[in-house]
């Protein structure tokens, strides 16, 4: 019987290497659109509603084209992989409603005094997602 | 559940890099899956089978039916 790699050499790899830099390209357009957006009104022209609302809807278009781009990049990856990315983000999920929640009740209840931020909310959704990934490659090593 | 799959690979002189890129799946997977750490899906293992030229039941085997 012939060895494997003379059929087909890598192509897992390529195709998750080339999902992966497709991802990390509409996200880097989407984070540079999102801070024109922010910063654009105040810094660069002005608050003209026009060019703001333009702004606006290239980020929204960014920030779609990111999401094609995340299906592809799990579609592209194998079962087991896709286990772990689904159970990282069931937890990331979870974490956010249960702490995004409480957060908010926090200042309503008066023991905390300054406002809730949702940046704050996306940190720990993000560390809790980078978490449950580690956790998973750690489980099927 | 059980399986041959890394007595099969090493009968055959391959690495798990090659069984993976064979199979379409990472070698982490591969890893995972000889050391009984994750069951294929059907259509993986029959991927596997057919790659062995083997019937699905000789190279994976459920561990409930070697008990009882």
């Amino acid at each position: 019987m012939s060895k494997p790699d003379q059929v087909d050499t890598n192509e897992y790899t390529n195709r998750n290497c080339q999902n992966t830099r497709y991802l990390r390209n509409w996200t880097a357009a989407w984070v540079v659109t999102m801070a024109i957006t922010a910063f654009g009104p105040r810094f660069i022209w002005e608050f003209q509603t026009l060019i703001t609302v333009i702004s606006v809807v290239i980020n929204l278009a960014f920030g779609f084209g990111m999401l094609l781009a995340n299906r592809r990049y799990l579609r592209g990856l194998d079962e087991m992989q896709q286990r772990i990315m689904f159970d990282a983000m069931g937890l990331s999920l979870g974490v956010g409603l249960v702490v995004g929640l409480s957060y908010e009740l926090l200042e309503d209840i008066k023991l905390i005094t300054f406002q809730p931020e949702i940046a704050h909310l996306v940190i720990i959704m993000c560390l809790t997602y980078l978490g449950g990934i580690i956790a998973g490659q750690r489980k099927f090593q | 559940m059980k399986n041959r799959l890394k007595v099969l690979r090493a009968e055959r002189d391959w690495t798990q890099a090659q069984l993976a890129s064979a199979l379409d799946v990472s070698r982490q997977t591969i890893n995972a899956i000889e050391k009984g750490k994750f069951d294929p899906s059907l259509p993986l293992a029959f991927k596997a089978a057919r790659l062995f030229k083997m019937a699905i039941e000789e190279i994976f085997q459920d561990e409930v039916n070697d008990e009882a």
